[in-house]
């Protein structure tokens, strides 16, 4: 069974008269332990599509269909509650909470879940180890270096063992050192907790880690490329 | 989750002290403006019903048809009793006869011809006998130069008169004026003291004599002007007043006969209702404005900050917090930094204003031509709504302010608040 799935989705935004189509028709679908990546120009939709797998957006037109569930018939609080359980955000700018900790940041999704305390603290310095950052636990985030932080986000994003991880751009904030790094702890992730990563890029550095490449050109598929 | 949000608020400053700082100094002013304005209402009021109209005031019918003429044939007679009687059916309450008169004021030179002549504010109060009348007065504290007179032919005298006549503490000068029945009455009088009242209106001519040699003067044996009568504690009722003078005109009061007596309130006295009612209008609506200003500012406050954190609320979104718990987390804080900062500027409020009942400020400058009864340093009076005005703009409205920015939480797209947080 597909983890995601989306069905002719479509996302148009309108402009005065004019109708923008994000997002034409896009028919995917994901498999678990997926490592593949949306690639093409600014504007291309691909973080659209991202937009509409982590259900925080509504489609247009079309299904989008996630952990067998179909994502548009949800209200606010039962989205919530999914992207809760089942998927992790990566952004392009980490996104971290500036007056916290490394390991508070990370501790955030595991309060929502209500777990207990020493449950939270073993799976974040879990979470941080993976990302090589126990050691930087208590630092804030204006103490870390930019690839900290992004491993720091990385870390936030998979303490709670989501199914799908999303990451838009994740490298485009990095020097190439730390893309790398970076990337080689997401494929180590992915290789050890079989979570479905989807990018959304144009980094190069990223493409050569892709296992699966989509080409998107004004929203629609126009490649879908198994990568050696 | 309470824990996480409360370390969150006390880190970042800009959530926590910056709005506690302002909310804090909003009420402090609020607070301390509403006692200030409290106290001078307050004041306007006791020194009228001190040196002019009572709580309540007895005079006759006629008198009090005629008061701005202070028409002594039209005195009230047989005072003695009469308070005597007062003070059995009304013992919660003070009675001071006085009489109230105009002339020119003589003051001879070393030979005895006329040196200076000024026309003269005259009031008669029993400084003799009735040493109450000295404190409602505040003669002691006001006294400048001399001492208090020790006989009815001793007078007291303002002391910026004093200084324009070129008067001191033992001279002579004497009074030519009306008597009762419309003759001539002169009367020789010693300066024993000069006042300094506190109120400029008094300060530029007034003398203060004695009832009895005022009596004997203008030929109102046992008889005065006025009758004051103050409630014991000093403190104004109005419906209490109404209701005691309504129940003595009726006792006492012959309508048709313009001598009988005939008490009113003080607000029931010319000008005075429309006077208190004036200042009330007018202290109420600079409140208003005042609390409506600062309620603006506090929103505003509220509004800026909410809208500050779209960002963050955007990652939380994404993060599987729903919108509603995000919205209730905002008004918590927004809460906790209301009731912090709103009790911080209350006591603060409460301090200043406080030091200002104490000491006041100095307003002479500000009411040196004012003809009505101001007084030059005007206090604070905390009131139990000093503890509770500070509310308003404190906690209500960082809370509608927040509660509004938060409402764009469900308004924006999940999507767009965390493409906000990019940008």
């Amino acid at each position: 069974m597909s983890v995601i799935k989306t069905e002719n989705l479509t996302k148009i935004y309108r402009m005065g008269h004019t109708k923008i189509y994000a997002l034409d028709h896009v028919n995917l679908s994901f498999e678990k332990g997926e490592f593949a990546g949306l690639v093409g120009p600014s504007g291309s939709g691909k973080t659209t599509f991202l937009n509409m797998v982590g259900i925080l957006d509504k489609p247009t037109e079309g299904r989008v269909i996630v952990m067998g569930k179909e994502t548009s018939s949800l209200n606010q609080k039962e989205a919530a509650l999914f992207r809760r359980k089942y998927i992790g955000f990566i952004f392009q700018t980490f996104n971290l909470f500036p007056h916290y900790t490394a390991f508070e940041n990370v501790e955030f999704p595991l309060l929502l879940l209500d777990l207990s305390t020493e449950e939270r603290k073993e799976r974040v310095m879990e979470a941080l180890e993976m990302v090589n950052l126990a050691h930087r636990a208590n630092s804030k985030p204006s103490e870390l270096s930019g690839g900290e932080r992004q491993r720091v986000a990385i870390a936030r994003a998979i303490v709670k063992r989501p199914e799908i991880i999303l990451a838009d751009e994740p490298t485009a904030n990095l020097d190439a050192k730390n893309s790398y790094n970076v990337l080689d702890i997401m494929a180590d992730i992915n290789e050890k907790l079989k979570a479905t990563f989807i990018f959304a890029t144009h980094d190069e550095k990223v493409i050569k880690y892709l296992r699966r490449k989509i080409t998107l050109n004004d929203g629609k598929v126009v490649k879908d490329e198994v990568m050696k | 989750m309470i824990k996480f949000l409360l370390k969150g608020l006390i880190r970042d400053k800009t959530r926590s002290l910056f709005p506690f700082l302002t909310v804090t100094l909003g009420v402090m002013l609020t607070v301390f403006l509403y006692s200030y304005t409290q106290g001078a209402l307050t004041q306007m009021v006791d020194y009228s019903a001190k040196f002019a109209t009572g709580h309540v005031k007895i005079t006759t019918r006629g008198y009090a048809a005629e008061e701005s003429q202070k028409p002594l044939d039209l005195a009230l007679v047989g005072v003695s009793s009469l308070i005597e009687k007062l003070n059995r059916e009304y013992p919660n309450m003070i009675w001071c006869p006085r009489i109230v008169f105009g002339g020119l004021l003589d003051v001879p030179d070393e030979k005895g011809e006329t040196r200076i002549q000024s026309p003269v504010a005259g009031t008669a109060v029993d400084l003799l006998s009735k040493p109450v009348e000295i404190e409602i007065l505040n003669i002691k504290k006001g006294l400048v130069r001399g001492k208090l007179p020790t006989s009815s032919d001793e007078i007291l005298i303002s002391e910026q008169f004093a200084r324009r006549l070129k008067v001191n503490p033992g001279d002579k000068v004497t009074l030519i004026t009306n008597d009762a029945w419309g003759g001539l009455a002169i009367k020789n009088f010693r300066i024993a003291g000069t006042l300094n009242f506190g109120v400029d209106a008094l300060d530029r001519q007034t003398i203060f004599a004695d009832l009895k040699g005022v009596q004997n003067a203008l030929a109102l044996d046992d008889a005065a002007g006025e009758i004051l009568g103050f409630f014991k504690d000093f403190v104004y009722r109005d419906i209490e007043a109404k209701m005691i003078a309504e129940e003595f005109n009726k006792k006492y009061g012959k309508p048709g006969d313009e001598l009988s007596p005939f008490m009113r309130a003080l607000s029931q006295q010319p000008g005075m209702e429309e006077y208190i009612s004036y200042i009330k209008d007018w202290v109420g609506i600079f409140i208003a404005i005042f609390i409506f200003a600062m309620s603006i500012v506090l929103w505003n406050s509220g509004l800026l900050g909410g809208l500050r954190r779209y960002s963050e609320i955007g990652v939380r979104l994404a993060l599987g917090e729903d919108k509603g718990h995000i919205y209730r987390t905002l008004l918590g804080e927004s809460l906790i930094i209301g009731i912090f900062g709103t009790v911080a500027g209350t006591l603060l409020g409460l301090g200043v204003s406080y030091y200002v009942q104490v000491h006041g400020i100095n307003m002479s400058q500000l009411f040196k031509n004012a003809t009505i009864m101001l007084p030059n340093v005007i206090r604070a009076r905390i009131t139990p709504g000093s503890f509770y005005v500070g509310f308003i703009p404190g906690l209500i409205a960082p809370l509608i302010g927040t509660a509004l920015s938060g409402i764009g939480v469900y308004k924006r797209e999940t999507s767009s608040l965390i493409r906000e947080f990019a940008e």
